[in-house]
């Protein structure tokens, strides 16, 4: 332990403690940018180039950062002397006098960190006027827009890509005032190796990365009196959105979103959450079969199109190991463009779908060439929670005020499996429920699987299935990933099924989800909310859903049929 | 379906490959070695020295040969001075804006140079003869102003001396004294 | 060649290699010894074709027969450059400066046939117009005190041979054979040797950390980077004694527990990268690199890595990036190399310099060098002299040495006996000393004091034609290029500042100006993340405290004393002066002076660009610049 003096107070800490930590214990606040540690989210960038933390520390030559500098015993550090105080301010003043001051245009205001330092500070004049770096806006992929002037070049970002997901798409690029992150040789993003997971998007503290929106396309959609305007929204939407409203963390939402949704206009309110049933259904199928034939195993998920796009872009010789269902909100936008287009009676043309995903990877997704259905988009829209957010505000909802309201028929009703797929290992507990009763002809009857929640970055389970014991393992986070995908090229891995998710924890973290500081705890909180939707529900298997029988019954025969093959499946390219 | 897949397209001359190749070759870089970075920098000379520049395609060559990403070398590569993207004249000049040579007047010379020329530092004459550029001390400080041309170096460079060197680089084919893509 | 395998070997064969140095070492004509020339083979001479005149050499003597009495040499810089190429020859020690190719058959029918020293080929000291006939009588040298140079225009640098010796290699094997790391460290410390790549740490100190912290690997790293412009120490040891810095990376390694070095040596010094190849086949191949180096325990190897244009891989956090092939950006320090340096590693980074003392120190003994110097700085350090002096080059003085006396006596005092202004020690770390300190003597510390710092040894002199505000912005704009852009104080910081001077020198400034540059100099200083931000605003800063007379006059009354910013000159024709000779309207680039032959000229101030060219070629003192 070590003892050491912040603004005269003492303080004991661990040994290798941070000043920055160090202050926290006894509730200093010390301003960050750059640093940022997400706990077990396993994020910790520590690049120290802000200079925004620094503080005095006595028998020092200069100001120490103190998000990277270890405390010593004995130290005695001030953090708001009128030196400190003061190399702050220039330091923002001149953070600011490269940057735009657009914050009236930019969709991250209210959300931005540079934002609110810049209120804190009570900044209210520009005090250096001099040249700006200029760049492009690139939003070349429809689905990560980058708006490099807005970079202030903390580098969480690069952190992120590169060593958490890494997947290795940004780097700094040049040198001196004009350095910024971006992918090789400037180049837009689409031409990059970049996967759209949009965790760059969720640690940049700035309106540099952000979604591309389209907030502006769905209202028109909305007051199109020619179309027939559908929404889906994802299970992990219901657990944050909320968080926009002031309502408390982890309290699920589900009834006053679809409410809300209603109350915008659209004309039929469906829950994604039917679409992952659906999305079960056909690749238990999938498991089942390859399980039972022990071939091409491990059988990988398919449902996040960031993995999927890891997959094809750094993996393609692995293309064969992923499940070919398509993701669920895929699934739904077919079968509304198809199915429910012609119970309406309406030409799928006239049938607007969007998606509310918590997601960047689904914007980029749903513009791909391959989901289409007879020419007609599947999906016409992705947009993100926040963006619903806006919109609900916009249009005067107000979502703490709103009754409960249930889906619409017949693709609102779900069951607690496929809620459960917002949260990392949730798809592969949804996907054994139904296995399970499969292949062995038995009734489940807890169907709680402990071992693969929660948020480490692999977690693993072996089940029995009628003797033979099946090694399962749920993956989140691309790093975790690229673990696994290597010991399955090189032959060593034990798994026969695994659950992909791009984002660390699953889609409760996704890219598109409202921006919060405590991140660890928000994202287990939000975890806890899908969680108690599960156990509250009365169905909790995705083939008990009355309305997924309904559907099969109807239209695709069963699962697996040519019919589900042509429009619920896809192909992964070369 | 359509193919997503990035195109990598192969423009630049295959014998320059080839030499490429052999030399990295020579490092026998195991993909799975965290230290096989250590001789990026060395490759990326050779490569600039054999095809005279490293564009974007280059870039990606030589990052699958590392098994790296083509952002690492492209974050690399625009951090050295010394790396180029875009191709330089056959007759490179660089004037040195180091201190001793500064103070003894280099920004003079290179005004000079840019006016006789017709461009500035960092561009390259229409015809692809000639570029211009500064760059911090060569060592040869005792000699300032210090210009060089190509490999030769020029000491104590004065305004009025530069019609007298240049005039041999503008008379002949001034190809025998690259090494750009030539060797 | 055959490998070295013990101390006792070692110096037997440095008995055998003995007398190649002989002519060298005894001079003085004596019966029967063959005579030696040497040709500098530095960058600087190579420059003024001194390869063309070593081939010319060559021919002559094969041409003649004459092998049996002279043999021709390279050999390594000998600091005065700008009289290059020069040539020495052995054994009557007789100095040629500014030798042309064409000029060898004087020296090998005059010199060497006929036994006469070639006049016109001598030194001429500037004022009293006399010949000089050996180099220790040249003013230049009369003060200098050779040891980190001490080989350099000395020795041939592509033979191992001509440097076991001069005694090299020796101090390893004592080292290996006789002493324990811990001994070596302790020697190294009682030295009292400080880096010499800018900061000052103690060497010793430095290892013993190195040596502190257990694990299974560690390096030693030459920073053979050298940076700061105009400075040119580094080059020279590298060319003229490569091996003094493998011998000296060896210790370090022995000292530490190191098996592998790395010298990371910038990709502009080509003539140093090449000498330091040869250098490391040839320690290989005697031994005295790799395994069980002289049959002891102990094994060591280097190898090169190359910079590719960065200032701030000089910086040892950066260059270590640089080497595990990454972008050269710095991180903060603690942790220090010598805790986790290469690859996490424990590494100990030094200087060219430092590690060329290395050698000779634990040779001649820690007493020996601690009794040169002053109390905390000891031994010597190499400057780069350069600017408006008269004796440009490199000059090795002992630590204490004056300002007064490097400029005045060595240097020769300024150039056309303008007015000495400032001094600008440390590179664009440094600041500018005035002439009320030109009596401080050199060491760490007083330096520091007077705002500047020792750096690595750039040594730039300024008369009253040099403006220090466009100084500040010169060194200024070298920042702003050479800011790796990591952190915000140095990235966007450096660029204001340089803005600020910039309208300073345009005449778009006021008072409100010098303030905010002094406030934001001070705050990157204090929250700049590396050593390349942290010092960036010294030469900002000094100029302020100096020459504060200077700023206002641009500030306040739009006016350049010293006539260097353009924006704040305007050239006139005198009237009454100009004789209409037409010169300075043939020479003006833009063509915008026009008049009639013989009638006076007259400038277009709108065109004109203030390039100055018509100032300097009027005659007749008819041009004015204000
Ligand atoms: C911006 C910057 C540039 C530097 N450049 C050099 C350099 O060119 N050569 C050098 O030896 N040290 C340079 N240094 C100092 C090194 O970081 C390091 O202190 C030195 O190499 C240690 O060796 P020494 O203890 O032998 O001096 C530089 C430091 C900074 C901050
Ligand atoms: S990034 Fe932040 S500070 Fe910049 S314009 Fe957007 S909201 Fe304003
Ligand atoms: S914060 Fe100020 S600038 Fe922004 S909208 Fe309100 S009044 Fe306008
Ligand atoms: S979206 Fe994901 S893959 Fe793309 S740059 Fe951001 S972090 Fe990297
Ligand atoms: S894009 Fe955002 S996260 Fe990335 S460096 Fe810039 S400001 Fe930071
Ligand atoms: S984990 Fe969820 S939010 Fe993240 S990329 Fe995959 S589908 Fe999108
Ligand atoms: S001080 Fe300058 S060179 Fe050093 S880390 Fe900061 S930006 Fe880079
Ligand atoms: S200063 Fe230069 S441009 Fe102006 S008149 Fe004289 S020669 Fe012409
Ligand atoms: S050079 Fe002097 S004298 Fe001759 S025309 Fe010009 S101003 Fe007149
Ligand atoms: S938060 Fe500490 S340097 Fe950025
Ligand atoms: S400053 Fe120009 S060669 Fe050194
Ligand atoms: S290079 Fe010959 S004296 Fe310096």
């Amino acid at each position: 332990m070590v003892n050491l003096i912040i603004d005269n107070r003492s303080v004991t800490v661990e040994d290798g403690t941070t000043i920055l930590d160090a202050a926290r214990k006894i509730n200093i606040k010390i301003p960050t940018l750059c640093y940022l540690d997400l706990g077990k989210l396993k994020m910790l960038n520590k690049v120290s180039s802000c200079r925004i933390c620094s503080v005095e520390v006595e028998g020092r030559r200069n100001l120490a950062p103190s998000c990277s500098t270890p405390v010593t015993e004995g130290m005695k550090v001030k953090t708001n002397s009128k030196r400190v105080l003061f190399a702050r301010r220039k330091i923002l003043e001149l953070l600011l006098s490269n940057h735009p001051f657009d914050c009236l245009l930019c969709s991250k205001s209210t959300d931005c960190e540079l934002q609110s330092l810049a209120v804190e500070f009570g900044i209210e004049t520009q005090h250096y006027h001099g040249e700006k770096s200029s760049f492009p806006i690139d939003i070349s992929s429809r689905a990560l827009r980058r708006d490099p002037e807005k970079c202030i070049m903390c580098r969480r970002c690069e952190t992120m890509c590169n060593e958490v997901q890494t997947v290795k798409a940004l780097t700094a690029f040049g040198r001196g005032f004009n350095t910024v992150v971006a992918p090789a040789e400037m180049q837009p993003l689409v031409n990059s190796n970049c996967v759209y997971c949009g965790q760059c998007v969720s640690v940049c503290p700035t309106g540099a990365l952000t979604g591309v929106g389209y907030i502006k396309e769905t209202w028109a959609a909305l007051f199109d009196p020619t179309k027939t305007v559908v929404v889906q929204v994802a299970p992990a939407i219901r657990a944050a959105i909320g968080e926009e409203f002031g309502i408390a963390e982890g309290v699920p939402v589900t009834g006053k979103l679809a409410a809300g949704l209603r109350r915008l206009g659209f004309n039929a309110v469906f829950d994604t959450t039917f679409g992952a049933d659906l999305t079960i259904m056909e690749e238990a199928r999938e498991i089942v079969e390859r399980v039972t034939k022990n071939k091409n195993l491990p059988i990988l998920t398919s449902c996040c199109p960031g993995w999927i796009n890891f997959l094809e872009f750094h993996f393609p010789d692995l293309k064969y190991m992923p499940s070919t269902s398509k993701s669920p909100h895929q699934m739904m936008g077919t079968v509304i463009k198809t199915f429910y287009a012609r119970k309406l009676g309406v030409q799928p043309s006239d049938v607007v779908v969007v998606s509310v995903m918590p997601c960047i990877a689904k914007k980029y997704e749903a513009a791909q060439p391959e989901h289409e259905t007879g020419g007609v988009r599947d999906v016409d829209y992705v947009i993100t929670t926040r963006e619903l957010a806006k919109m609900f505000k916009e249009g005067g909802i107000d979502l703490r005020y709103m009754d409960d309201e249930d889906f619409d028929d017949p693709l609102g009703e779900s069951t607690g499996a496929g809620v459960i797929f917002g949260a990392t290992g949730g798809v592969l507990e949804a996907a054994l429920r139904t296995v399970y009763e499969e292949v062995t002809g038995k009734t489940l009857d807890n169907v709680n699987f402990e071992a693969i929640r929660g948020l480490n970055g692999v977690k693993e389970a072996a089940i029995d299935l009628n003797g033979r014991i099946v090694r399962v393992a749920a993956a989140s986070g691309l790093g975790n990933v690229r673990q696994i995908l290597e010991k399955i090229q090189e032959g060593s891995s034990q798994y026969d099924v695994i659950e992909i998710m791009a984002c660390p924890g699953g889609c409760v973290n996704g890219g598109g989800q409202p921006f919060c500081e405590d991140r660890e705890e928000r994202i287990e909180k939000r975890m806890k909310a899908l969680y108690s939707i599960d156990s509250n529900a009365e169905i909790r298997k995705s083939h008990e859903n009355p309305s997924i029988k309904k559907l099969y019954a109807e239209f695709f025969g069963e699962p697996g049929s040519e019919k589900a093959h042509e429009l619920l499946h896809t192909e992964y390219w070369m | 379906m359509e193919n997503k897949s990035k195109p990598q397209v192969r423009m630049l001359p295959s014998e320059h490959y080839a030499k490429l190749d052999a030399y990295i070759d020579s490092f026998h870089i195991d993909p799975h070695d965290d230290r096989r970075k250590d001789v990026l920098i060395q490759v990326l000379h050779k490569a600039q020295d054999i095809f005279g520049y490293l564009p974007e395609e280059l870039q990606v060559y030589i990052a699958g040969r590392f098994s790296i990403s083509p952002a690492e070398v492209s974050g690399v590569v625009s951090f050295y001075n010394l790396f180029t993207t875009t191709p330089r004249g056959k007759v490179r000049i660089n004037v040195c804006m180091g201190t001793a040579c500064y103070v003894n007047g280099a920004e003079k010379v290179l005004e000079a140079f840019e006016r006789k020329l017709g461009i500035k530092s960092g561009e390259v004459t229409e015809d692809g003869k000639f570029s211009i550029e500064s760059l911090r001390c060569l060592g040869a400080c005792g000699l300032a102003p210090v210009v060089t041309i190509n490999d030769k170096v020029y000491g104590q460079v004065q305004v009025e001396k530069i019609e007298s060197i240049l005039e041999h680089y503008l008379t002949e084919t001034g190809n025998e004294e690259t090494s750009d893509g030539k060797n | 060649m055959e490998r070295i395998n013990s101390y006792p070997a070692l110096t037997e064969t440095f008995k055998k290699f003995e007398p190649l140095l002989d002519s060298r070492v005894h001079t003085g004509i004596r019966e029967g010894v063959k005579r030696m020339i040497l040709v500098c083979g530095g960058t600087g001479c190579h420059a003024s074709d001194s390869e063309h005149l070593l081939a010319n050499f060559s021919a002559l003597i094969a041409e003649k027969g004459l092998e049996d009495i002279v043999a021709v040499s390279n050999t390594g810089c000998f600091g005065f450059c700008a009289k290059g190429p020069i040539v020495k020859v052995f054994p009557d020690d007789v100095f040629y400066v500014q030798v042309k190719p064409e000029d060898a058959v004087d020296i090998i029918n005059l010199h060497i046939i006929a036994n006469q020293v070639v006049e016109h080929l001598l030194y001429e000291e500037p004022v009293s117009k006399q010949k000089i006939k050996t180099l220790h009588e040249i003013p230049f040298y009369r003060n200098q005190k050779r040891i980190a140079l001490r080989n350099c225009g000395m020795i041939n640098p592509e033979k191992i041979e001509e440097y076991i010796a001069s005694g090299g290699y020796l101090a390893l094997g004592r080292a290996l054979t006789e002493m324990t790391p811990e001994a070596v460290i302790e020697e190294m410390k009682r030295s009292g040797l400080r880096g010499r790549g800018g900061a000052g740490f103690s060497t010793g100190k430095k290892w013993e950390f190195g040596r502190s912290y257990p694990s299974d690997e560690k390096f030693v790293i030459c920073n053979a980077d050298e940076g700061d412009p105009g400075a040119f120490m580094d080059r020279s040891i590298l060319e003229g004694d490569s091996h003094s810095i493998l011998e000296g990376m060896a210790l370090a390694g022995y000292a530490i527990g190191a098996h592998q070095g790395y010298i990371y040596v910038r990709a502009e010094y080509p003539l140093a990268v090449k000498r330091l190849e040869n250098a490391i086949q040839q320690a290989r191949s005697y031994g005295l690199l790799g395994r069980n180096i002289l049959g002891t325990e102990f094994h060591f190897d280097v190898d090169i890595r190359l910079g590719a244009g960065a200032f701030v891989c000089g910086e040892e956090t950066a260059l270590i990036n640089s080497i595990q092939g990454e972008r050269g950006e710095p991180h903060t320090k603690p942790p220090f190399p010598a805790q986790s340096g290469l690859w996490g590693k424990p590494t100990v980074v030094n200087n060219v310099e430092t590690l060329a003392n290395v050698p000779i120190i634990l040779l001649k003994g820690a007493d020996w060098f601690n009794s040169i110097g002053t109390g905390t700085s000891k031994g010597t350090k190499v400057f780069a002299l350069a600017g408006q002096i008269n004796n440009v080059g490199l000059v090795e003085v002992p630590m204490g040495t004056t300002l007064r006396e490097i400029i005045y006596d060595t240097g020769g005092g300024i150039k056309g006996g303008l007015e000495f202004k400032a001094a600008q020690t440390g590179g664009p770390s440094g600041g500018c000393i005035p002439s009320q300190y030109l009596d401080t003597p050199i060491d760490y510390e007083s330096l520091n004091a007077i705002g500047s710092m020792m750096g690595s040894g750039g040594l730039i002199v300024m008369s009253e034609k040099d403006c220090m505000v466009n100084i500040a912005k010169f060194y200024l704009e070298f920042i702003v290029d050479e800011s790796c852009g990591r952190c915000v104080p140095c990235r966007i910081g450096t660029k204001r500042l340089h803005e600020i001077l910039t309208a300073i020198t345009e005449g778009r400034s006021t008072d409100a100006d010098l303030v905010e540059l002094d406030e934001l100099a001070n705050v990157i200083k204090d929250t700049a993340l590396c050593g390349l931000g942290q010092s960036a605003p010294n030469p900002v800063l000094s100029t302020i405290k100096y020459f504060s007379d200077e700023y206002r006059a641009h500030i306040q009354e739009k006016h350049c004393p010293s006539g260097v910013c353009k924006s704040l000159v305007q050239y006139e024709i005198l009237v009454e002066k100009c004789i209409g000779c037409t010169a300075c309207a043939n020479n003006c680039p833009v063509g915008c002076i026009s008049g009639v032959v013989k009638k006076p000229h007259s400038i277009d101030q709108s065109r004109c660009i203030r390039c100055g060219v018509c100032y300097s070629k009027c005659k007749f003192k008819a041009i004015v610049k204000h």
